[in-house]
């Protein structure tokens, strides 16, 4: 085995919207960094190779093929799996997985991650969400509040740039953000409707987009392709090529190695420290150890949880934060795919121009103020309103020249929305290593065990028929609710089996995202979420990344570390 | 999630399952995707082996053309044909549908040109604009009604032929460039622009 000689202040394990925030703040604070990567490298502009393809030039028109379907059995299972963006998603081949139960894993494994192809909706969270499990005696506390949050939150906003409104309401706190992609005509005749019906409590507001209204250095504002997801010629949205990585390459104190994956840290028993990690090679099958004084683990939160079981396993059968008993468990994600539409009237002389990579917003209202329902937690709805267009042609009656200059105008409007829903934490959902099982590279896989329970269920009815009401009221026509069932994993959400917590008795990370049983290493993606809430959460992994980063810093510096 | 990955999932619906439910009417096609009917398929299965199936030929290929160019024709803009959409439809059976699928369609293709032949005497490529005008009219009507009425039923054949006829015109470069309008970089976004009826779509980019 190669061991090197330079030794890092820091190795961060992941460059996805995690790793590249914790190799940025790092950097910046002085530290030199070893930023590894299990996949391959995709450079800022230059490796977004379909960004200004053309539509027509895809032979299937960005459709999935018999080849695909067969190649990829997990990620055929939902929209992923397409024509345009393929070379960003792991495959399953490569690395599969063991379901006791059905648990949909759509990974990003390359120089980014999945902050390339992720859905960009930025969301801070509020103290109903942080003192939840407090107060409704589930699972465990959090050790953070929103205060220790809040300046974080702005940090992280300004640097990556957030289109939004302010709002002023308490459960989504507002934020430092550019302005806001505007609501159409459609959406704010109905929003408008929908606040003067329900009092206020329930509101259309406009999506907080991680797309830029307003330049900042190097990048340009949003030009409205809605392309977003091939990678973008202008860097208008986040990700850590566009924002994270160049930052933290301008320090001239990162590292990047791609094909880089980690298999296990090396916990030296005596400090109670890691002391560095052991890569094999993606390419070469070839073991390097690299060593540091911290390292973060932003490898997403599946893999994380993974390499921590992998590692000080001769002193923890179960992996190094497995004295807690909860490591791998309460494995959590947003449950979703199901709401309700309907067609908008009176609007026919309207119509709107450029692709709005967004759309709008209806802030949880269930369980809030006074609000009180016979499950716990609550929702928020994303969607948009829009006009049709020739995919209509299918469903409406037709032949010949008339039709066919009909389809390609504008149809009627219509309006919908799909709810997201907060997953309760469980112990008893669950990840575990399958010993019998490996990957491409030899390594035992992950044994996915998780559903969603009762309160989910309680929960998806007023997903559903909430949002027909909402429509109803606003004078919507031919409203239809829809349902089109969700397994875990489809939200691209995973969130927990690494929780943090106050005691390390029954949590794996202490509120600074420090692994109890070795307190210089940080896991800081969503492996650390102890709750859920119904916001999309990658705002928060950013926020809790640049504090941790920077308490890690001072904690070095003080020689605690 | 895009706006249009949105959009599908509003419909609770991938653009595959729109495909799918189309073709076959959804309560065959879902169980069809989901794998759960397997015993159900060894003679579908032994139709799809003696059926994989030979390619699409040059002659039939020009006969989806005729026939999406009767549901699409040129007029002010270009048409079907011209944009090549019988060698879409065929490649987009060939490497999309599963073998059962491709079944499914090759006897629709078939059954259209057996109509044809007891409607008007001759097959579709022999047959005026005006007698294809009126036998894809009334397939037309045929397809909507089972739809409309019997949605849980096998589609009728003509359903799949006038989808990919459509999905064909339109994310063609002559639908997206001529038949619509297109910009390929909009550069902003107006939320609200008057809308004069008659005035062509903005194709979408992705």
């Amino acid at each position: 085995m190669a061991k090197t000689d330079i030794e890092f202040d820091a190795i961060v394990v992941g460059s996805g919207i995690s790793g590249g925030w914790a190799a940025k703040e790092l950097t910046e604070r002085g530290l030199n960094v070893l930023l590894l990567e299990r996949g391959k490298n995709v450079e800022h502009l230059k490796d977004y190779v379909n960004a200004r393809k053309a539509p027509w030039e895809y032979p299937h028109r960005g459709m999935r093929t018999h080849a695909m379907e067969e190649a990829y059995p997990v990620l055929k299972r939902d929209y992923p799996l397409n024509e345009k963006n393929l070379d960003w998603w792991a495959s399953d081949q490569d690395s599969p997985y063991t379901e006791v139960k059905r648990f949909d894993w759509f990974r990003g494994y390359q120089v980014g991650g999945r902050s390339l192809t992720w859905g960009r909706q930025s969301y801070r969270w509020s103290d109903l969400d942080f003192e939840a499990n407090d107060r409704d005696g589930v699972a465990v506390d959090w050790p953070v509040r929103y205060s220790d949050l809040a300046p974080w939150y702005d940090h992280v906003e300004r640097f990556a740039g957030i289109s939004g409104s302010q709002e002023q309401l308490p459960q989504l706190p507002d934020g430092q953000f550019q302005p806001a992609m505007p609501l159409n005509c459609g959406e704010e005749m109905v929003a408008e409707r929908l606040s003067a019906t329900f009092g206020g409590s329930r509101r259309i507001i406009p999506g907080r987009v991680a797309n830029l209204t307003e330049g900042l250095p190097g990048r340009v504002p949003c030009r409205y392709r809605n392309a977003c997801w091939l990678g973008c010629p202008y860097g208008a949205y986040f990700s850590s090529q566009s924002s994270t990585l160049p930052a933290a390459v301008a320090t001239g104190r990162l590292v990047l190695r791609p094909f880089a994956i980690v298999t296990e840290l090396n916990y030296d028993a005596d400090t109670k420290r890691v002391v560095g990690v052991r890569v094999q090679d993606a390419v070469t099958d070839n073991t390097t150890e690299y060593s540091a004084k911290i390292v973060f683990l932003c490898a997403s939160t599946l893999n994380s949880t993974w390499l921590l079981m992998q590692s000080a396993t001769d002193i923890w059968p179960d992996g190094l934060g497995s004295s807690s008993g909860e490591l791998g468990h309460n494995l959590m994600d947003h449950h979703f795919r199901l709401g309700a539409r309907g067609d908008l009237e009176g609007l026919d002389d309207q119509s709107y121009y450029g692709a709005r990579p967004n759309g709008f917003y209806i802030p949880r209202y269930r369980n809030v103020g006074d609000d009180k329902r016979e499950y716990l937690r609550g929702f928020g709805y994303q969607g948009s309103a829009g006009r049709s267009d020739w995919s209509r042609a299918v469903r409406e009656l037709g032949i010949g020249a008339g039709f066919k200059d009909e389809m390609a105008q504008p149809g009627s409007w219509s309006i919908g929305a799909t709810a997201f829903g907060e997953m309760l934490p469980s112990h008893e959902n669950r990840v575990t290593i399958d010993p019998d099982r490996k990957d491409k590279w030899g390594m035992p896989v992950l044994s996915f065990d998780c559903e969603i329970g009762e309160n989910e269920h309680l929960m998806r009815k007023d997903m559903m028929s909430d949002m027909a009401e909402s429509l109803e009221a606003c004078g919507v026509k031919n409203v239809k609710t829809y349902d089109a069932g969700y397994y875990p994993g489809q939200g691209i959400h995973e969130m927990g089996t690494a929780r943090m917590g106050r005691d390390p008795s029954t949590s794996v990370l202490n509120g600074n995202n420090q692994v109890w049983d070795a307190p210089n290493v940080f896991v800081t993606d969503g492996a650390c979420m102890t709750s859920a809430a119904n916001q999309n959460p990658s705002l928060t992994y950013m926020a809790l990344t640049a504090r941790a980063a920077d308490y890690a810093v001072g904690e070095l510096k003080r020689g605690n570390l | 999630m895009t706006p249009s990955q949105q959009a599908a999932s509003n419909l609770g619906l991938t653009r595959r399952e729109i495909i799918r439910r189309a073709l076959l009417g959804s309560g065959l096609a879902l169980a069809a995707s989901n794998a759960t009917l397997l015993t159900a398929c060894s003679s579908t299965k032994e139709r799809a082996e003696s059926a994989r199936l030979t390619p699409f030929t040059d002659v039939e290929i020009a006969w989806l053309d005729e026939v999406a160019e009767t549901i699409l024709p040129a007029t002010e803009t270009p048409g079907a044909k011209d944009a090549e959409v019988g060698a879409f439809i065929a490649l987009m059976v060939t490497d999309t549908y599963s073998p059962e699928d491709q079944v499914i369609f090759r006897s629709g293709m078939k059954s259209l040109e057996a109509e044809c032949t007891a409607d008007v005497g001759s097959g579709f490529a022999a047959a005026s604009p005006a007698q294809r005008q009126g036998l894809l009219e009334r397939l037309d009507r045929e397809q909507w009604e089972q739809a409309t009425e019997h949605p849980d039923d096998e589609a009728h054949y003509f359903r799949a032929i006038k989808q990919l006829s459509v999905l064909g015109y339109f994310t063609s470069e002559l639908g997206y460039t001529q038949a619509m309008r297109y910009a390929e970089t909009p550069g902003r976004y107006d939320p609200c622009v008057p809308y004069v009826e008659g005035e062509l779509s903005w194709a979408r980019h992705a």
